[in-house]
């Protein structure tokens, strides 16, 4: 099954191509063939793959496959070459799968776009660079499928580019992420001049034999890929671009979030997570940086009016809890919860997309309302992507791979009781904002009309997410609860067990706590929102309160922040030396130039009596110089 | 034999065109166009014979060269001889030629054949000097390709086009000068020192030059050199002649002129002096990140489509410099490919503001916008080259600012962290020349019209390059290997001291030549 690995991200790749050069001359159901029907191909793949890796493991420990060599300088030669093993498996898989159901669900809700074929050659050019990144063998061509996100992110969130605005969240996402890859890209020379490589597993097999625990160059050297995992995961400080990010069409909004780019620092932490390991700082800084993300943007999300950026806010959280896990040393933990949260998060926003083409393009969730019998499979699907969101007990898959996030981030080697408060009263906050979310939207009485309902091609995608949204989570189950541990066996191949502390055998009490910080939440946001409305209405009276509700509405302020620290003052310099100042000296050349023979024809005036004037003092000068010399 | 033919060539098929420019106008643009074609023909040939070849030499740098004396009493011989860089840049020469005169195929309406006459007399001043190892022919040909450009830029060009041509005059004559005091100080140190007055360039390396001295006359090279290529704060007749020159003008300057500049550093400044180089190293790299960022702010506030574009070329340029004193073989790639790929990229964009112009009448982004709409496939075009531009990982850009970075890494690690910062701003602006001119709201109502057939040759052959560059780049890398091992064997990173013996070396007719004597 080796030999079809290239398949994978060349079949997508394909789509892009014929789109791009003869998508104008296709019919529209050709365009959503060629768009959808690639990236689904590449998905039926992957299983076919995956079960001959599962069933006759590799001796390695995985398949990999070299195309060609793309360049070679002395010693420095990356090749392409494809590679997977159990953690690269499991995001081919959620990226293909989900990214289908996307595409599938697009066909449907861009049906009436004017640019459809330029939508669906941006979704599959999107898709191919991000299997490329899971894929990449070596950190050059991981470099290549992470810019290649990054672009396509830009060409997707400005999609409707007529509208300024959009053109500029386009950039601002571009420009913002780029600020991490370009410190990536410090570290990828760090990288070469220590292991004299980039590849990946040459890596990671000399980082433990050249350094040793703690040293300084792998504290450096992990925080430089941070960096690009920060920006391109919208963590702090770079979160900023996400929020703006909704810009896009909900399907893009969908791909960004669930199957690509938020969750390419996810993997490539996890990829490199020997290096990590060798540097407590780096790995406690990568955890401190999840759990203030996490709480920073679950008030942010609090606040939001617009569906969408509720859930971007709440991506940049549930990421950080990704990162938070990491960071602990949990790591299968984070990317199960990334395979739940891919389900869940690409099931809310395209269901929110239907919700929105329904109500006219209406975005504020205040103006909706009373959908629950209107739009009943929305309703549904909706209800249990929220759940799996709000993380409720038991029966939702947020629930089995949060509570792991939670349990670790006390109990796990790197974990402590701070680490793990914080992700409690995040998890208090996302059921809080959730709740909200889902009463406003689909309770109380309807303010918008319904406009027209989503077809099967919508539909069916939504359903198959909910599903997965619901029960993959039985997959792997808590120690004390069945103690069912597929997903982590799995990854157990390339990633380390997660290491308790001693003593922590109380992983009920942590569970039960948990469930009742969520269920707190729920009710919380049931009373205010839904029991005593007018509760909120005395709250916006304070003044203390509708300060903190406008901080947390602009993101805790960090746009701002950065606009008049950086932004303006570049802005400005740019434009004060607009003439180029450099410039200016030469014209002062020029100047004194035409000054001096300006001054010089002065003389040439052709009046007689002058230039025998100038003939006698030139006479009187000579003479003078000489009796004097 | 073929280097004497293809720069005679050149000539000759101007003066035909100047001649039957008088009777027919549209004469003198197939005799340019034929006249290009034959010589990219023949250089592309030449290199795919050679190729195979490459990797087998391990000793003789340079493939063949013509040789023939001029003035023997001075020592000056008319003394061609190509490698793997030379030969590089031919053939880019001869490209980008061919796409300059399909350029000009319909925007050129007086005094055709004298306008042909200038571009292909331009070309034929390139070829010369990537091709001279003879100093005083060399600076011939650095004036030859001077003044036909001045005329062109004169001409031809738009509503500020005198200023921009003397500006642009002024600035390169000057700095020629200095080279050739240079260059005959140099004569005379060597002959002094040896007996043989010679210009010739494989005799003079390697002369035993007192430091102080030798500092002086590698400045004379260099300032020539940087002010062509250029780098802050030589630069500001840059922006005014790409600005004002015609379409093809402004894509000879960034894809050619600019680039003698980076040849003569290599070929001449460091192999000539490296002891002095080498000294000159952490200034050079300096100024070559101040261009990086200089280069980007400026571009980033400028509103004239073509002034913008030019001042990428300031930042781009500062790659270059940064990578040639690096002095390490990833660095020095990198730099071979930075020329490469930045005349493709940037003659690209240039070539898209031309057909802009020709649409709209102005080069105001301002007054631009919405574009898409009408133009999606100058859209996606332009988009491309945009992203190539700020180094997008699968066009060429990429490989040569990453190869260039790479390198620079080893040599300095403060100045390398501040190139790289350069990438950011290489976002900033390449993303506002996109939103400007191709996005937002339309501006305008009146019919624009897409790409036509000329066009779409002319984009696609540079796209495809690009692409080609940068997913497959080893045959430029395996063509200049030798050239470029052999510059950083110059110094040996353990060892300051220069070991000039490694570079000497003498192709076959010069071999002759001394035994004669």
């Amino acid at each position: 099954m080796n030999n079809l690995l290239w398949l994978i991200p060349v079949l997508p790749f394909a789509g892009f191509l014929i789109l791009a050069l003869a998508g104008k001359h296709l019919s529209r159901v050709w365009v959503a063939l060629i768009g959808a029907g690639s990236v689904s191909l590449s998905a039926i793949i992957v299983p076919i793959i995956g079960i001959g890796f599962l069933s006759h493991p590799p001796a390695t420990g995985n398949y990999s496959q070299t195309l060609w060599t793309w360049m070679q300088v002395g010693d420095f030669n990356p090749k392409i070459t494809l590679f997977l093993d159990a953690l690269s498996l499991v995001f081919v898989f959620v990226i293909t799968f989900i990214g289908a159901l996307i595409h599938i669900y697009s066909a449907g809700f861009m049906a009436s776009d004017k640019d459809y074929s330029r939508f669906f050659a941006c979704m599959n050019l999107f898709v191919f660079s991000m299997l490329l990144l899971v894929l990449a063998d070596n950190l050059l061509l991981l470099y290549l499928g992470w810019e290649g996100v990054g672009l396509c992110s830009y060409l997707l969130i400005g999609f409707w580019y007529e509208n300024p605005v959009n053109g500029y969240a386009a950039r601002k996402a571009f420009i913002i992420t780029r600020i991490g890859d370009t410190a990536m890209a410090i570290g990828l020379f760090v990288i070469f001049y220590q292991f004299g490589t980039l590849a990946i597993p040459d890596i990671l097999t000399k980082a433990p034999v050249l350094w040793h625990q703690g040293a300084s160059i792998a504290t450096i050297t992990a925080l430089l890929l941070l960096a690009g995992g920060v920006g391109k995961s919208a963590q702090l400080p770079l979160q900023t671009w996400l929020p703006d990010a909704m810009a896009g069409p909900s399907p893009v909004s969908a791909l960004i979030h669930a199957a690509t780019m938020v969750t390419a620092g996810v993997y490539l932490i996890s990829r490199m997570h020997i290096i990590f390991q060798l540097s407590p700082i780096a790995q406690m800084i990568v955890a401190v940086i999840g759990a203030a993300t996490l709480f920073i943007a679950g008030f942010s999300a609090l606040t939001q009016y617009d569906i969408k950026r509720v859930l971007a806010y709440s991506t940049i959280s549930q990421i950080g809890y990704m990162f938070l896990a990491l960071g602990v040393g949990a790591w299968a933990a984070a990317i199960f919860h990334f395979m739940i949260h891919a389900f869940f998060k690409a099931l809310l926003f395209l269901a929110a997309g239907a919700v929105i083409e329904a109500l006219h393009h209406e975005h504020n969730i205040f103006k909706m309302g009373g959908l629950k019998n209107k739009l009943p499979v929305i309703f549904w699907t909706f209800l249990i992507g929220s759940a799996s969101l709000a993380a409720l007990p038991l029966i939702s898959a947020g629930f089995y791979s949060k509570d792991q996030i939670l349990w670790y981030a006390w109990a796990a080697e790197g974990g402590n009781p701070l680490l793990w408060f914080i992700g409690l009263l995040g998890a208090f906050i996302t059921a809080v904002y959730t709740t909200r979310m889902m009463i406003l939207v689909f309770w109380g009485e309807a303010k918008t009309e319904i406009g027209h309902r989503p077809g099967k091609l919508m539909t069916v995608p939504l359903i198959v997410l909910a599903f997965f949204s619901l029960f993959a989570g039985f997959i792997e189950l808590p120690h004390n609860f069945g103690h069912f541990r597929l997903f982590s066996d799995l990854l157990q191949q390339v990633l380390p067990e997660t290491i308790l502390k001693a003593g922590m055998n109380t992983e009920l009490q942590f569970q039960i706590l948990a469930l009742l910080s969520t269920l707190g939440g729920i009710y919380l946001a049931y009373v205010f929102y839904y029991k005593q409305p007018q509760r909120i209405e005395k709250l916006k009276q304070s003044r203390f309160v509708m300060n903190l509700y406008l901080f947390w509405f602009s993101g805790w302020g960090f746009d701002k922040l950065y606009n008049t620290l950086i932004v303006k003052p570049i802005v400005f310099m740019a434009n004060v030396n607009k003439n180029d100042v450099v410039d200016k000296l030469y014209q002062g050349v020029t100047f004194i130039t035409i000054r001096l023979y300006q001054s010089l024809s002065f003389t040439q005036s052709g009046s007689l009596r002058w230039y025998i004037m100038g003939l006698v003092i030139g006479a009187i000068i000579i003479l003078s110089m000489q009796i004097m010399l | 034999m073929i280097l004497i033919y293809v720069i005679g060539i050149l000539m000759g098929g101007g003066l035909l065109s100047l001649l039957l420019g008088q009777w027919n106008k549209n004469l003198p643009r197939w005799i340019a166009l034929c006249t290009v074609l034959v010589g990219f023909i023949a250089f592309v040939f030449f290199w795919i014979n050679q190729y195979h070849t490459i990797n087998l030499r391990l000793t003789n740098t340079w493939m063949i060269d013509y040789r023939h004396d001029w003035i023997p009493s001075f020592g000056i011989s008319f003394h061609l001889a190509i490698d793997g860089l030379s030969l590089l840049l031919l053939v880019l020469t001869f490209f980008l030629g061919i796409l300059a005169v399909l350029c000009s195929w319909n925007d050129v309406k007086e005094r055709v054949g004298f306008y042909y006459f200038n571009l292909l007399w331009i070309l034929a001043g390139i070829s010369g000097v990537f091709m001279a190892v003879d100093l005083f022919l060399f600076y011939f040909f650095w004036e030859v390709m001077l003044i036909p450009m001045y005329f062109l830029i004169g001409i031809w060009g738009s509503e500020n086009r005198v200023y921009a041509a003397y500006k642009f005059f002024i600035f390169t004559q000057a700095s020629g000068l200095l080279m050739l005091l240079a260059i005959i100080g140099l004569y005379f140190i060597h002959g002094r020192n040896t007996g043989v007055y010679t210009f010739n360039y494989f005799e003079l390396l390697g002369t035993a030059i007192p430091p102080h001295i030798a500092f002086w006359l590698m400045l004379g090279f260099m300032i020539a050199f940087v002010v062509k290529l250029p780098i802050v704060p030589f630069h500001t007749w840059l922006p005014d002649a790409h600005s004002e020159a015609p379409t093809a003008g402004s894509l000879i300057l960034a894809g050619l002129l600019l680039k003698t500049g980076a040849y003569g550093i290599l070929r001449f400044v460091l192999p000539l002096f490296p002891e002095a180089a080498h000294d000159l190293a952490p200034w050079a790299m300096l100024f070559g990140v101040i261009g990086i960022i200089y280069g980007a702010i400026l571009s980033y506030s400028q509103t004239d489509l073509k002034r913008l574009i030019a001042y990428t070329s300031v930042s781009h340029m500062g790659f270059v410099i940064l990578g040639i004193f690096a002095f390490n073989e990833l660095a020095l790639q990198g730099v071979v490919m930075q020329l490469v790929t930045h005349a493709i990229s940037t003659g690209a964009l240039f070539i898209m503001a031309g057909m802009l112009k020709e649409r709209l009448h102005t080069r105001n982004i301002n007054h631009m916008g919405g574009l898409w709409t009408q133009m999606p496939q100058m859209g996606a075009i332009g988009m491309l080259f945009a992203m190539a531009s700020l180094g997008l990982p699968g066009l060429g850009n990429f490989i040569a600012e990453f190869l260039i970075l790479l390198g620079a890494f080893k040599a300095n690690v403060l100045l390398t962290i501040m190139a790289t910062i350069g990438l950011v701003f290489s976002a900033i602006y390449s993303l506002r020349i996109v939103q400007k001119v191709f996005l937002g709201p339309s501006e305008r109502s009146d019919y624009i019209s897409d790409f036509s057939f000329r066009e779409i040759v002319v984009m696609a052959a540079l796209t495809l390059s690009i692409v080609w560059l940068g997913l497959y780049p080893q045959p430029v890398i395996n063509t200049v290997k030798l050239m470029v091992n052999k510059l950083a064997h110059i110094f040996p990173p353990e060892n300051k001291n220069v070991q000039q013996e490694n570079y000497q070396e003498i192709p076959l007719s010069t071999h002759k030549y001394l035994v004669k004597k």
